[in-house]
């Protein structure tokens, strides 16, 4: 290696070490702060090296914890749903706009692609949803409105049949007696399972990360998400002693060790997609990629 | 020949059934998630009146977008809307184009790897989470910044939510910190596109590495930045509604510099319930957006056929 090589070898991590810093310090600062003593919080701030540890905020967490594991549960039900049946209506949508002998398929891909040009915006869709399908304080909320995320991602898995799925597999399918819907299930879809994964991923990472829908859906606690229980705690740090019903406002607000409880909620709230994270890390690198060529 | 377009639809039915019925579930989802909001746009041309039923409400023609244009917000959320995105622009691809070539400098694979995740991170969090860490840094009473940091610098404390000049450089900051691994990705894409050979020869040739990143990299990477560039300058008029929402967490003092179009319909909308005005806000965003995305897609056409949209 000559030395010009190593001197940038040597500025290009130190570069990136500030930037993988600055992106990673926030998350361990997070963490620092919800295992820390909630006085040395008050006296020092919230802080990556506290004075004094405690477990109390997450002491206090186990002892509120019928909201949260509700929430989870709930997160987790609209997320394995919505991503399901999503991918589901996408790919069978996308089949047939892919293939040539299904005669409107070229007006129909428009119809799709408008939706990416254009669309309702907040107020209609909210009418819609509440006015008509009376989708408010429902499970439904949650799940319907993220189904097909963007029109985009039905051109994308089209794209993907058109050309990654060869037409003679798909004749010889036809010609063994297979019908259209046997040989879409049992030789299309097999063969895309990347594309598949892909879609998936980032419609499963939509529903988990999904806070929108709650807040303009739903008021009733019962059908909270994590994400949702998790808004209303960063501006109400009793919401959860007050939402079960405790009779002790006053004892119940002098006993929460509120600085910490907070950081440690996001602390939960925020490691399961950190766990997931390395097993999906190529997948969403890759969909980044594929969206940004075909945008 | 001689068969009538029925006909021949009827028949392309008969042959291809599963498909036709394949695609119902997708088009009538699409049918109620987007073209009846779509048809809901002509409520911004009504007096909604909610015991007549959205539809039987009284037509009033363009008085909503007067309301609208009288107030002052009108011009303040689009300047807002305009301004920030225009910086989150320059600043997000300045970042990522430099983050980008870095990388592509890291030799070690295991360490190219581990930026690459790190710097996506996140990315892949919800704005909430990115509030909870916002607020870590900046409460005013137990914030790392007024704690910590200003008092390195022997500076005081500061009352963050409380002060509107701070917040086009937080938000700023924030949205780099969100989304740089995003176009990163993308751009660190082209890079390793671009065939090793050029290099090779400027090696030889003698040319810096500087030089190699000035006249190799970047102008055979900028197909893809223009590219890019225009898709963002397309949704220019819809601002980062957990960003503007979330992040300040709906502190009053800083209103001013925090609202933006996204904002004020849900405002209006959720929390004023002064539907008129909303849905003459949302309905402005979705007509000038529309354009925007039409014009940048023209202006994509004439760079580069291939890339546009249609």
């Amino acid at each position: 290696m000559t030395s010009q090589n190593r001197l940038i070898q040597w500025t290009a991590h130190a570069f990136l070490m500030l930037i993988a810093l600055a992106c990673i310090l926030p998350f361990l600062l997070l963490f620092m702060s919800s295992i820390a003593d909630e006085q040395a919080i008050l006296r020092d701030g919230y802080s990556l090296f506290p004075a004094e540890f405690s477990d109390a905020a997450y002491r206090y967490l186990a002892r509120e914890s019928t909201q949260l594991i509700r929430a989870y549960g709930i997160t987790v039900l609209i997320t394995v749903v919505g991503t399901s049946v999503g991918l589901a209506i996408t790919a069978m949508l996308a089949y047939p706009l892919s293939q040539k002998a299904f005669g409107p398929r070229k007006p129909l891909t428009f119809i799709v692609f408008f939706t990416i040009l254009f669309n309702g915006g907040l107020v209609p869709t909210y009418l819609v949803y509440t006015q008509y399908f009376d989708m408010k304080n429902t499970i439904w909320a949650l799940i319907v409105p993220n189904l097909l995320m963007s029109g985009f991602n039905i051109l994308l898995m089209r794209t993907f049949f058109l050309t990654s799925v060869p037409d003679a597999v798909i004749e010889s399918a036809g010609l063994d007696g297979a019908g259209q819907f046997r040989t879409f299930v049992s030789i299309v879809l097999p063969l895309s399972t990347p594309i598949l994964a892909t879609v998936g991923l980032f419609q499963g990472i939509g529903y988990w990360n999904d806070w929108f829908n709650g807040v303009i859906f739903i008021t009733n606690p019962a059908y909270f998400s994590i994400q949702n229980i998790l808004n209303r705690i960063l501006m109400d740090i009793q919401f959860l002693s007050s939402s079960n019903m405790s009779s002790h406002v006053g004892d119940a607000m002098s006993s929460i060790p509120g600085t910490t409880v907070r950081m440690a909620i996001a602390v939960i709230g925020v490691v399961p997609i950190l766990i997931a994270y390395p097993f999906f890390q190529k997948y969403f690198v890759k969909g980044i990629m594929i969206g940004a060529v075909k945008g | 020949m001689g068969t009538t377009l029925w006909q021949r639809t009827w028949r392309n039915v008969a042959r291809n059934k599963a498909m036709y019925v394949m695609v119902i579930p997708g088009l009538l989802y699409l049918l109620v998630n987007n073209y009846l909001p779509m048809l809901g746009l002509v409520i911004a041309f009504k007096n909604v009146d909610f015991a007549k039923g959205i539809w039987h409400s009284d037509w009033i023609g363009f008085k909503n977008f007067e309301y609208l244009f009288k107030t002052s917000d009108a011009w303040l959320i689009t300047r807002n809307t305009l301004g920030y995105n225009a910086v989150f622009i320059v600043v997000n691809f300045a970042f990522s184009i430099a983050i980008a070539i870095f990388l592509n400098e890291i030799t070690s694979k295991f360490f190219s790897r581990f930026y690459q995740s790190v710097l996506l991170l996140p990315y892949l969090i919800s704005m909430i989470i990115v509030s909870y860490l916002v607020f870590a840094l900046l409460s005013q009473d137990t914030g790392m910044m007024n704690h910590t940091i200003l008092p390195l610098f022997g500076i005081k404390e500061i009352s963050w939510y409380n002060e509107p000049v701070y917040w086009p450089f937080i938000l700023v900051i924030v949205n780099l910190w969100k989304n740089a691994g995003f176009l990163c990705v993308v751009f660190l894409a082209a890079i390793i596109g671009i065939d090793k050979e050029y290099y090779e020869a400027a090696t030889l040739d003698g040319a810096s590495k500087w030089k190699q990143i000035r006249l190799i990299t970047i102008p055979l990477i900028s197909p893809v930045i223009v590219m890019m560039l225009l898709l963002f300058i397309g949704r220019i008029f819809y601002a980062d509604f957990g960003l503007f929402f979330q992040v300040p967490m709906e502190s009053g003092p800083i209103m001013n510099a925090t609202n933006v179009i996204d904002t004020y319909v849900y405002r209006g909308l959720m929390q004023i319930g002064d539907i008129g005005m909303s849905a003459a806000a949302g309905c402005y965003q979705s007509i000038v957006g529309f354009v925007l995305v039409l014009l940048s897609n023209y202006v994509v056409r004439k760079i580069n056929k291939d890339q546009a949209l249609f």
